[in-house]
C-alpha cells in the first residue's frame, strides 16, 4: 500500500504568499461530492423504477383481474384466464422444502465452522462453500437435468414412497421432474448464502459468552448450544429468511427441474410451477397484451415479496451487528 | 456412593454429547459441500470430451450435424459484459465512495439497506423491467437490452463491496493529503482509491463472475442468437444461455454440447475466482 505523490503538493511549493491566500475554488469538490450522491442515489432509483415499470407493465391485468388473480387457480391463455394461485402455491412449497433440508445442514455447517471444527480445516471448507455459491444456476439446473433428476427417480424417491406412501405428500407416479427435486436444487443454491451468514453471525457473538460458559465447565458443545446459539437466535433467525428471500427469486434451476406444469397437488412427486419459472417460460411467448400483463403482474407480486422478505432479513440482521461490538477471533 | 457414580455416568453422557455433535456437524458440512465436488466431477466427465478446438472456433450447427461450437456465445457474453461494465462500474464505484466517504450516518445507513434489499431481488425481475424499458420501445431483443440488465444487477454488488474496502484505507492517509492542500476529491481519487484499488477491482471482478453466469435476466433481453451478432441493437448469444437451451433439447448431441459449455462457463468463473483470491491475499477478511 504505497501513497502516490498528490499532484497537488507539488505545485504548490513556488507560489508566492500572495497566490496562496486565494482560496481554492471549491467547484471541484462540489461537482464531485455530487457525483458521487447522484450515483449512490440509483439504488433508490432503481428499485422505484423496478416497481414502477412492473406497476406499469400490468395495470390492465390488476383492473382486469383484481385480487381475484392471487386466489384463483386457473391459467388458461387461450381463453385468457389468469390465474397466480399454483404459481404462488408452487414458490412456496418449493422454498418450504429448500429451507427444510437447507436450514439445518446450513446452520449445523457454520456452527462446525465457527465453534467446533478443528482451525486448519476452517478455511479449506470456507473456500469451498464459497465455489459452491459461484455455481451459476443454469449450470445446476443442468446437473440436475441430467444427474439429479434419474438419480431421485431410481433410489430416493421409490424409498420414499415405500415408507411414506400412505400419505398423501408421496402418493402417486414418480416423474423425476417434480416439485421435490424443485426443492431440493433450491435447498443446493441456498445453502452457501446460509451458510456463510450464519457463520457471520456465530463469529459475531462476543467471546466473553463463551468463557464464561467454559468457566462453569460445559463442554465445547454445551458452550455452543447455551451461549453461542441462543445469543445468536435471532441473527440466525436472519440468515434463514435471507436464504428464504434467494428461495423464493431462484429461476433458471427450479425451472429445469420442477416440470412446469400450473396445478395444486399434495404429492411432491408431482410437477410444479413457480412464479419466476413462468416467467422464465413464458414471456417470450406471450401472443397477446392480456397475457404479456398477467406475466407483469407475476413479477409485480414475486417483487413485492421479495422485497418485503429481504426488508425483514436485513432489519432482523442489522439489529444483530449494530448490539454486537466485539468481534469473535476466528 | 450412588451420587458419585451418577455424576461420573452424567459427565460420559456429556462428552457423548460433545462427541455426537461434532461428528452430526462434520457430517452436515460435507453434505452442503458434497454437491460441489458431484458437479465438478459431473462436469469433466460429460463436458471435457466436447471441449475441443471446434468448440471455440465454430458457430453452433443445425441439429442433427455433429460437431460444431459455441465461439458466437462466448464472444456475445464477453460483449455483454463489457456492456454491463460500462453501466455498472460507475455507478457502483462511485456511490461506494459517496457511502464511505459523504453523506450523514443515518441516511448513508438507509442507502445501504436498499442496496442489500435490492441484492435480494430475483434476477428475473431485473430481465422483466429491462423488457419493459428497452425491449418493448425500441421493439426487438438487443445487446443493448442484455448488457443494461446485467449491468443494473452489477450495481449493488459493486456499490457494497467499494464501500466497504475504501473504509479500510486508514484515516491518516486523508489527514495527510488534506493537510498538503490537496483538494478533498482529489484526495479520493487519488489516495484513499488508489489505495484501495486492489479492493475494488476485486468487488468488480466478484460481480463480473456472478453476471457472466446469469441466464433469466438474459431469457428477455439479448434473447441469444445461433449466428454472429453484428449489430448491437440485434439479438445477441450468451453462453449461460445458450447451455441452457441445448440443455432442454431433446437432442444429444446438444446436450453434449451444453455439458461442454457448462464447463467453460465454470471454468472462467472459478478463474476470476482465484484471481481474486490472489488480491486479496493476507487480507484476514474477504470483501463479500
Amino acid at each position: 500500500m504505497e501513497i502516490a505523490t498528490p499532484p497537488a503538493a507539488a505545485s504548490l511549493a513556488p507560489r508566492s504568499a500572495a497566490q496562496a491566500m486565494v482560496p481554492p475554488s471549491r467547484f471541484g469538490d462540489k461537482a464531485f461530492e455530487w457525483l458521487t450522491l447522484a450515483m449512490a442515489m440509483a439504488v433508490v432509483l432503481l428499485v422505484i423504477l423496478i416497481g414502477w415499470q412492473l406497476w406499469r407493465g400490468s395495470s390492465l391485468a390488476v383492473q382486469k383481474f383484481g385480487f381475484h388473480f392471487l386466489t384463483t387457480s386457473t391459467w388458461d391463455p387461450v381463453t385468457e384466464q389468469f390465474g397466480a394461485l399454483p404459481f404462488i402455491y408452487g414458490t412456496l412449497v418449493s422454498s418450504f422444502i429448500a429451507l427444510l433440508i437447507a436450514v439445518p445442514l446450513s446452520v449445523a455447517t457454520a456452527v462446525y465452522l465457527t465453534e467446533l471444527a478443528p482451525l486448519w480445516i476452517r478455511q479449506p471448507i470456507v473456500s469451498l462453500i464459497e465455489m459452491l455459491a459461484a455455481i451459476p444456476s443454469v449450470i445446476l439446473g443442468l446437473w440436475g437435468i441430467f444427474v439429479m433428476i434419474p438419480w431421485l427417480r431410481d433410489y430416493p424417491f421409490p424409498l420414499l414412497k415405500r415408507f411414506f406412501g400412505w400419505t398423501p405428500f408421496f402418493s402417486g407416479p414418480i416423474y423425476g421432474t417434480s416439485m421435490l427435486a424443485g426443492g431440493i436444487i433450491i435447498a443446493i443454491m441456498i445453502l452457501p448464502i446460509i451458510t456463510s451468514v450464519s457463520r457471520e453471525i456465530l463469529r459475531s457473538v462476543p467471546n466473553l459468552q463463551r468463557e464464561a460458559a467454559y468457566a462453569l465447565g460445559a463442554t465445547r458443545w454445551e458452550v455452543t448450544r447455551i451461549a453461542v446459539l441462543s445469543y445468536a437466535r435471532k441473527g440466525l433467525f436472519g440468515a434463514v429468511i435471507l436464504g428464504l428471500g434467494r428461495a423464493l427469486g431462484e429461476t433458471m434451476a427450479v425451472t429445469m427441474v420442477i416440470g412446469n406444469t400450473p396445478q395444486i397437488a399434495a404429492s411432491l412427486f408431482k410437477p410444479g410451477y413457480t412464479l419466476a419459472s413462468v416467467i422464465a417460460n413464458e414471456f417470450t411467448e406471450a401472443t397477446t397484451d392480456i397475457y404479456l400483463q398477467a406475466l407483469f403482474e407475476i413479477g409485480l407480486v414475486l417483487f413485492g415479496v421479495t422485497i418485503l422478505v429481504n426488508l425483514i432479513a436485513q432489519l432482523l440482521l442489522k439489529t444483530l451487528t449494530t448490539t454486537s461490538t466485539t468481534r469473535a477471533v476466528q | 456412593m450412588t451420587m458419585h457414580s451418577s455424576r461420573a455416568d452424567n459427565h460420559t453422557w456429556r462428552k457423548i454429547m460433545n462427541a455426537l455433535a461434532s461428528a452430526t456437524t462434520f457430517v452436515s458440512a460435507l453434505l452442503v459441500i458434497a454437491p460441489l465436488g458431484l458437479i465438478f466431477f459431473h462436469l469433466l466427465a460429460n463436458g471435457a470430451s466436447s471441449v475441443n478446438w471446434a468448440f471455440f472456433t465454430h458457430l453452433p450447427k443445425p441439429v442433427g450435424e455433429a460437431g460444431g461450437g459455441m465461439v458466437n456465445a462466448i464472444v456475445g457474453s464477453l460483449e455483454l459484459l463489457a456492456f454491463a461494465s460500462a453501466i455498472g462500474i460507475p455507478i457502483g464505484v462511485l456511490g461506494g465512495v459517496y457511502l464511505a466517504e459523504y453523506g450523514t450516518a443515518r441516511a448513508n445507513a438507509l442507502l445501504r439497506f436498499v442496496a442489500d434489499v435490492l441484492n435480494g431481488v430475483p434476477s428475473i425481475t431485473f430481465g422483466v423491467v429491462v423488457y419493459g424499458l428497452v425491449v418493448l420501445r425500441f421493439k426487438g431483443f438487443s445487446a443493448y437490452a442484455g448488457g443494461l440488465a446485467l449491468g443494473l444487477i452489477m450495481v449493488p454488488l459493486i456499490l457494497r463491496t467499494t464501500e466497504e474496502v475504501i473504509l479500510l484505507v486508514p484515516n491518516g492517509y486523508r489527514e495527510a493529503a488534506l493537510a498538503l492542500g490537496v483538494a478533498r476529491w482529489k484526495t479520493i481519487v487519488y489516495i484513499v482509491m488508489k489505495t484501495a484499488s486492489k479492493g475494488i477491482i476485486t468487488g468488480i471482478l466478484l460481480a463480473l463472475a456472478r453476471v457472466g453466469g446469469e441466464t433469466a435476466p438474459l431469457l428477455f433481453t439479448a434473447f441469444g442468437n445461433r449466428f454472429w451478432n453484428h449489430n448491437l441493437s440485434e439479438p445477441i448469444a450468451a453462453l449461460p444461455l445458450q447451455i441452457f437451451t441445448y440443455a432442454i433439447s431433446p437432442y444429444d448431441d446438444w446436450h453434449r454440447q451444453a455439458w461442454a459449455g457448462a464447463l467453460v462457463l465454470v471454468t472462467g468463473i472459478f478463474c476470476v475466482n482465484v484471481l481474486v483470491r490472489i488480491l486479496t491475499r493476507g487480507r484476514t477478511t474477504s470483501a463479500v
